[in-house]
Formats: C-alpha cells, sequence, structure tokens
C-alpha cells in the first residue's frame, strides 16, 4: 500500500460569478473507507463533487488517483478512472427493467446481438456479493425508491468502479430503507470500495462513516475521525455555531377553529381508488397539526385538495367559518392560507426568474407591488432584500440571482420566507425541511413554531420521524388515504407511531 | 469588456451576428456550385438589395419598399416571440396573417370602409383565429403546433374563397386597393416624401416598430407579463400561485394572433401587393416571422432589426442575375439565410461554453 489514498483532490478553488463555491478544498479519501463529506446547503459540496466528475474545471489545485496526478475533462474520464456516482435523483430510464439500465451502454454484444444471459449472470453476483436484492426483469418505474437506488449501485459495480460517490441518497428513502443501505455500504467498503458519503444527516454520518471531511460556505473546516466526535461537534464546525437540537416550545392552549375538513374524499389520479377518504379533522389557531404517514398515502392529494390545485371528490373545506371547497386558489392565498409546497421545483419557484420576482410569487398582483398594471421594481426590490436578510436566503446575486442558480437549501427558505412573511391565517408546510441541513432545519422549526406562537395554525407534513416527534402539538396519522389515528406527540412513542404508520394500527 | 461579454443581450447580438455571416457563406456555397461564374456577384446583389440603384433616390425609393415589407413580418415576429415567452409555439402566425388580410381587404373593397375599420377588424380577425387554438390548448390540451397548422390551412382557402368576391374579373388577384377605394389606403402621414415619393410607405411602418416597444414594455414591466412569463416558464407554479394559467394562455395567442392580423392589414393596406386568390401556399411571412423573432435574439427590439434584415436579403435576392440563375434562386438564398438564423439559440449555447471555458469562472 504505497498509495494510501484512492482519490486525492488537493487545494481545489472553483469560483463562479459572484461567489467562491470551492475556496482551497483539499479532501482525501483513503482505500476501503467510508468517508462522509459534511456541509450546509450551498457550502459547496455538489461543487466539490462535481469537480471530481469533470463537470467543471477547477481553477487551482489538482486530483490524484492512486498518488498519480490526473486529469478528468468529463465525466467519461471519471469512469475511465472507476469513479461512479450515485445522483440525489436517479438517473433511469423508467420504462426499461432493471438489468438493462444496468448494462445501459455497456452492453456485451455478439454480432450486434445483446448478450444479456452474461450480463444478467454478473448483476445477479453482484447483487449477491453486495447483498443488493434487486429483481433484475422489474420494470424501473414499478418498484420501489429503495430499488431504484440498489440499481444505481449494481450499476457502478457493474462498471467495476472503485471510488462510489452517494449524493445525499437517504434523502428520499424510507427509515427501513435506510437502514438497509448503511449496512449496503459497510459491505463496499468491506469488500474494498472506497465510498464518498455526501449528507447533512449527522445520525447517519455517525453510524456508517469512518472519517467526515466538513465544509463551510466554500471554505474547508477540516477532517475529524468519527470514532472521538460527536454530532454536536460536527453540527459546530459544519454550521459555525452551536445548534439547537431540541425544538424550544411552550405549552400552548389551542384556540378556535380555523381549518375544518369534513369527510374530503379526494380522488387518486394514479389509480381507481380515491387517494383520500373521507377524512375529517381540524386546525386550530395557536397549535401545529401534524400530518404523519409513509410516503403515498394520500397526503401529497389532501394537501392539493385543501390548496385548491385539484378538486376534491366529495366533502367540505372551511377556511375560518367559510366553506372554501370550491375556492379558487387566488381566493384561498388572499383569505390569509400559505402553502409551502411538497416539490419547490414544480410548483414553489419559477426557476427561471430571479429570486426577486419569486419572492412576490403569492403577492405581485397587490398594490404594494402593482401600480396602474405596471410591477412596482424598486418596492419588488426592497421587499426581497427584507426578505433575504431577515430569512438568511444566500446567493450569488442577490435578488436578482436566478432561482435556478440557488442551491435547494436557499431555494426552499426564499420560499418559506415568501410563504410566512404573507402573515397567513393557516400555513400549510408539506416537508418543509426535506433535504435540509440542521442549521436550516432548526431555522424552519422555529419559524413553524413562532407562527404557532403568534397565534397562527399550522398544519404541517411531514415524513420525518424525528420532525413528527419534535415540532407538532397533535398527530394525525394517515395509512391509504385515510386518517387512522390521533396522537399527542408528548406521551406517545416513534414505535407506536411506527405501528400506525405501517396499517398494523388504528383508533 | 468581460461584462458585456456575460451580457445576455449581448450575447445574443453576437449570436445573430455569426449566423447572418454563415448564412451568407453558405449562401454563396450554393452559388458556387450551381455557377461559380456569377456567384460573387449574385451574393453581393443579395446584400446590396436597394443599393444596386445607382440613383440616391432610387435608392431611398427601394429601401422604402423593404421597409414597407419589414412592417409586416415584425408583426408576424412579435406575435411569434411573445406566444413564446409564454411557452406557446405560434406557428399559426401565418394562418391569422392571412384572416387579417382577409379581414382587411374585404371589407376595403367589397364593403368601402375606411382603414381604420379594416385594420381593426385584421386584428379582431387574427385575434378569434388565435382564440380557437387557445382554448383548444387550454381547455382540451390539444396541442398548439398541431391546431395552429390546421387553422392555417383552413384560413388560406376560405381566404381564397371570400376574398374571390373582390377580386380583378381578368387575374385572380384582388382589386387595386387605391383606385376601388383610396380611403382605406393607410395614411402616408407624408412619410412616403422621405422616401422619393414612395406611395407604399405609411405610418404602418412607424407603427410596427411603436408596437414592438409596447410588446417589450407588456413583457418587461406590467403585473400581466410578469404573469404571462411566469405561465410561461412554469404552468405549475403559476398555478399554485393562483394565476389563471388557462385564462393567460387564451390571452397569450388572442394577443399574438391580433399582431399577425394586424400584419396583414399592414402589407396589404399599403397597396404594395395584391392577394393572389388561387394561392395554394400559406404566406411565408408567418414562418419568416419565427427566424425573425429568434434572430433577434427572443426581444422585442431585437426583432425590429432582425425582420429588417430578413426582408433586407430576401428583396436582394430579387437582384440576382436570372439570366445566370434560375428565376427560384433568389428565394434559396435568402431561405438558406433565414434558415441559418434558427441557429442562434444553438450558437448562443456554443458562445457561453466558450466563455466559460477561457474565462475559467472568474467572477464578473
Amino acid at each position: 500500500m504505497d498509495a494510501p489514498y484512492a482519490i486525492e483532490m488537493l487545494n481545489i478553488t472553483k469560483k463562479f460569478p459572484g461567489i467562491i463555491a470551492n475556496d482551497n478544498i483539499t479532501l482525501q479519501l483513503r482505500k476501503g473507507e467510508i468517508h462522509a463529506l459534511l456541509g450546509e446547503n450551498g457550502a459547496g459540496k455538489s461543487t466539490l463533487m462535481s469537480v471530481l466528475f469533470g463537470l467543471y474545471q477547477p481553477e487551482e489545485g489538482q486530483i490524484k488517483k492512486d498518488g498519480k496526478v490526473v486529469d478528468i475533462k468529463n465525466p467519461n474520464d471519471a469512469n475511465a478512472l472507476g469513479i461512479g456516482m450515485v445522483h440525489q435523483h436517479f438517473k433511469l430510464v423508467e420504462c426499461f427493467t432493471v438489468l438493462d439500465n444496468i448494462i445501459l451502454g455497456v452492453e456485451t454484444t455478439k454480432n450486434g446481438i445483446l448478450q444479456k444471459d452474461e450480463a444478467r449472470k454478473k448483476v445477479l453476483a453482484l447483487s449477491e456479493k453486495y447483498g443488493l436484492a434487486v429483481n433484475p426483469d422489474a420494470i424501473i418505474e414499478d418498484i420501489t425508491v429503495g430499488m431504484q437506488q440498489r440499481t444505481e449501485i449494481l450499476k457502478m459495480l457493474y462498471r467495476d468502479n472503485e471510488i462510489l460517490i452517494f449524493d445525499e441518497p437517504t434523502a428520499v428513502l424510507t427509515p427501513q430503507e435506510i437502514d438497509e443501505l448503511m449496512a449496503i455500504m459497510k459491505n463496499l467498503a468491506a469488500e474494498g470500495k472506497s465510498i464518498l458519503f455526501i449528507s447533512h444527516k449527522l445520525n447517519e454520518i455517525m453510524e456508517v462513516a469512518d472519517r467526515v471531511s466538513v465544509l463551510r460556505k466554500g471554505k474547508y473546516i477540516g477532517t475529524v475521525d468519527v470514532e472521538g466526535t460527536t454530532k454536536e461537534d460536527l453540527s459546530r464546525m459544519m454550521v459555525g455555531r452551536d445548534v439547537d437540537f431540541v425544538v424550544q416550545k411552550q405549552p400552548r392552549t389551542p384556540g378556535e377553529e380555523i381549518l375544518k375538513v369534513e369527510n374530503l374524499t379526494v380522488a387518486s389520479k394514479i389509480h381507481k381508488n380515491n387517494a383520500v377518504k373521507n377524512v375529517s379533522f381540524n386546525v386550530r389557531k395557536g397549535e401545529i397539526v401534524c400530518i404523519a404517514g409513509i410516503d403515498g398515502n394520500g397526503q401529497t392529494e389532501l394537501v392539493y385538495a385543501l390548496s385548491g390545485l385539484e378538486p376534491a371528490a366529495g366533502g367540505k373545506i372551511s377556511l375560518l367559518g367559510k366553506d372554501i371547497t370550491n375556492t379558487s386558489i387566488r381566493d384561498r392565498s388572499v383569505m390569509g392560507m400559505s402553502h409551502i409546497p411538497e416539490d419547490r421545483h414544480k410548483h414553489g419557484l419559477v426557476l427561471d426568474y430571479s429570486l426577486e420576482y419569486n419572492m412576490v410569487l403569492q403577492r405581485y398582483f397587490e398594490p404594494e407591488f402593482t401600480k396602474n398594471g405596471f410591477l412596482d421594481k424598486p418596492a419588488i426590490r426592497k421587499y426581497a432584500e427584507r426578505l433575504i436578510e431577515e430569512y438568511d436566503v444566500r446567493s450569488g446575486q442577490g435578488p436578482i440571482t436566478r432561482a435556478r442558480s440557488m442551491s435547494g437549501g436557499n431555494q426552499q427558505k426564499a420560499i418559506v420566507a415568501r410563504e410566512i412573511d404573507k402573515e397567513p391565517e393557516l400555513l400549510i408546510a408539506v416537508q418543509p425541511t426535506r433535504g435540509l441541513d440542521v442549521g436550516a432545519i432548526e431555522n424552519i422549526h422555529r419559524q413553524l413554531v413562532a407562527q404557532r406562537d403568534k397565534d397562527k395554525a399550522v398544519l404541517l407534513v411531514s415524513l420525518e420521524l424525528e420532525e413528527v416527534m419534535s415540532v407538532p402539538d397533535r398527530i394525525l396519522v394517515m395509512y391509504e388515504g385515510e386518517i387512522v389515528g390521533e396522537l399527542d406527540p408528548k406521551t406517545t412513542t416513534v414505535e407506536e407511531l411506527g405501528l400506525y404508520m405501517a396499517g398494523a394500527k388504528r383508533q | 469588456m468581460r461584462k458585456l461579454l456575460k451580457n445576455e443581450g449581448f450575447e445574443s447580438f453576437i449570436a445573430s451576428i455569426i449566423c447572418i455571416i454563415l448564412g451568407l457563406i453558405i449562401g454563396y456555397v450554393v452559388l458556387l456550385a450551381i455557377k461559380p461564374a456569377g456567384a460573387s456577384k449574385a451574393i453581393v446583389a443579395v446584400i446590396k438589395n436597394f443599393m444596386y440603384y445607382p440613383s440616391g433616390a432610387a435608392k431611398i425609393k427601394y429601401f422604402g419598399n423593404t421597409l414597407v415589407k419589414t412592417a409586416p413580418l415584425l408583426m408576424c415576429s412579435l406575435s411569434i416571440l411573445f406566444a413564446y415567452k409564454v411557452g406557446l409555439f405560434n406557428i399559426g402566425a401565418s394562418g391569422q396573417f392571412t384572416v387579417g388580410t382577409c379581414a382587411a381587404l374585404y371589407l376595403a373593397l367589397g364593403a368601402n370602409m375606411p382603414w381604420y375599420v379594416c385594420l381593426i377588424s385584421a386584428m379582431v380577425a387574427g385575434a378569434l383565429l388565435a382564440a380557437i387554438t387557445g382554448i383548444l390548448k387550454s381547455y382540451c390540451n390539444v396541442n398548439e403546433v398541431i391546431s395552429c397548422i390546421m387553422l392555417n390551412w383552413i384560413s388560406l382557402y376560405a381566404t381564397n374563397m371570400i376574398l374571390t368576391k373582390v377580386k380583378e374579373s381578368t387575374s385572380p388577384y384582388t382589386l387595386v386597393v387605391a383606385n376601388t377605394n383610396p380611403k382605406a389606403i393607410l395614411p402616408s402621414l407624408g412619410l412616403g416624401k422621405l422616401f422619393s415619393n414612395n406611395p407604399y410607405v405609411t405610418i404602418a411602418i412607424p407603427l410596427s416598430i411603436i408596437l414592438a416597444i409596447v410588446i417589450w414594455v407588456l413583457l418587461e414591466k406590467t403585473t400581466l407579463g410578469y404573469e404571462l412569463r411566469a405561465t410561461g416558464n412554469n404552468k405549475n407554479a403559476a398555478k399554485y400561485a393562483g394565476m389563471n394559467e388557462k385564462r393567460n394562455i387564451i390571452l397569450t395567442m388572442v394577443i399574438a394572433g391580433a399582431l399577425s392580423g394586424l400584419g396583414g392589414a399592414f402589407l396589404y393596406l399599403s397597396g404594395f401587393e395584391q392577394w393572389q386568390c388561387t394561392q395554394s401556399s400559406v404566406p411565408g411571412m408567418g414562418f419568416n416571422g419565427i427566424a425573425a423573432s429568434f434572430l433577434g435574439g427572443l426581444s422585442p427590439i431585437g426583432s425590429i432589426f432582425s425582420s429588417y434584415f430578413i426582408q433586407h436579403v430576401t428583396a436582394g435576392g430579387a437582384y440576382v442575375d436570372k439570366t445566370l440563375y434560375c428565376s427560384q434562386i433568389s428565394d434559396l438564398i435568402s431561405s438558406v439565410i433565414i434558415y441559418l438564423c434558427g441557429f442562434v439559440g444553438f450558437l448562443k449555447l456554443v458562445l457561453k461554453k466558450a466563455a466559460e471555458k477561457k474565462e475559467g469562472g472568474e467572477t464578473k
């Protein structure tokens, strides 16, 4: 072992207009280790990986593989060096089978005819060796997200990649799938693969990684052994200050009813059954109600019906005592409903608009921002600058930054700022912390609690158990389109919650 | 300088210029391939257009002619880029142009209406035709390209049928507006005098430029423009923000259609051309408008210049020596150049990549 490092990135600097994404960063990946790359959103993790992958060329610094300097100009060079990556958003052909996806691009052929049998044998052998359970003949769109991810991993292994990059791999997984993934990663490392694990989830890093390198605002903070460190230390390194893991909130008596849902039924777009079946609940002033459940149990459709994006098939929705079942989205918004959408790219932002234009997406028509049919640009600028300041939205060029060029976390912060600053009576927040780092999560949780303390009603939809247990005052568990239980987070346990979520128990 | 290079408007400008040069080169190569002897002279003729005439007065007069046809092209180009900003591809500009022509000419020749009535009805006709596309798109999710193409042909033959009622008895052309109903001719306000008494130079030319500016203001400065562009960029976000995306799609098509319809009136109410009632192809104006809007970097202001350029080479094609080349050559060369104009977007991308490589990631 003359070269202990599989990959070394030495003194990498990469600048973008208005921002130094990577400022003299050094990252050394030992052979056979799981090395976590930790940092807040926008800390420069993705940029660094893009440099390693040949998508960007750094201004300064060099990359070494097995001690030799290499020049990675494009992803093909990276592949040739045995570097593989599982992207956060999978790059799979939806209508192909698992096997087809794995061999895509490196098919074995004989006289122009595919030799799938050989490939199948190799795939099965690999899946056996590393404990990656997949059905090679299943179509991608039919299988679970976990299995899709295993397909991505097999894709790398099939190509004999030695260095595996996992870009926030757990963001899309259920708790059980996360456990499986952790086991797989340990397995891979034990077999000699070197793994770079990009994450901002401290629990996972503590569980699986050997060493951690921390980035903050484009700068290299340091590398530590997981053995001798704690969650608190890591988060301090990452955020630059102490982070409160416990959501601080005072007990409160809820006031009058703000949102009332009676026997609501919503049709499903995917299957013939209703996605939401005869659901009734309410949200009162000064309380946070959380809809918990495993993804795909009707939460999305429920929120669509509440916000007006989809019509209700039956039942009644009332806001502040008024029937809004058939009210337009705009009217609901004006009446005092804010909505932090689940999919920030699909609904939350106009990605090609500037940040300032996105900040007024719900309010551009108000007299404050429109004069005689013309946009009042100075007013919009001023407003955007205030929100950017108050909610700490970071971007390359301030108000005129294109939303598309911002990091996911800051995009989310911008949406949260916009929706909360509207001073709604009811705030519907759907997975508001998805894909965010601890600092940002803490911030958003605090904002939600602040709304509650201002005597507003908050409806939170969450898939994260930790969030479900710590933020709300009441938990409603949704299973297959129905509310199967109402729990008090102070008295219930994670295990009990899990039973309701899995449909094993109902009230 | 760096800042200038990174400026999007400047980037579009450079890309457009490169496209034009490439187009001219390829046009030249085509001419060379057909008959090497006359190629240089021919391509120079295309570029020179009205400069072909020796006398200053004639130059100015024919410059006026090019402008007369620039105005309707600009209208089509505005129509297309306006719809494009809202995420719709208005390939129906031709059809809207045709029904605009139909309304204008029929009211001028058949009903003896004054020019402003004809102009307004041309707008309304174009708007109504485009509204069909908009309604089908927003309520039935019919692809606007398909419905536009179908409506193009329907409008062409309907127009031929209607205008046959006001055609000359001995030819397939409609009656001469200036003779039949002079008050339907667009007023010149003395503009014609500036162009060596060119009778076809009318208020259509300044009007089209004013409309380009109006469209720019509408898109960039107004609340409506904000809504429309948001709808074009992300339909789902527009819906989420409570914008009425169905209304916006229809409204966009109506405005786009009105612009193209007006283009038809601008051309035929100047008296420059007569409609041929046996015409069997949709007017090229609407399609050249696509090239003009892309060459203009999808900016209303850029379109003013790109429309002029395209009209310039189209008119210039007429001066190619027909004893050396067949009569289709002028159209062929101008269409090669126009075709290349469609590559602006692609070239912009190439330029951007090149700039990024060169500058690395240095700050602005």
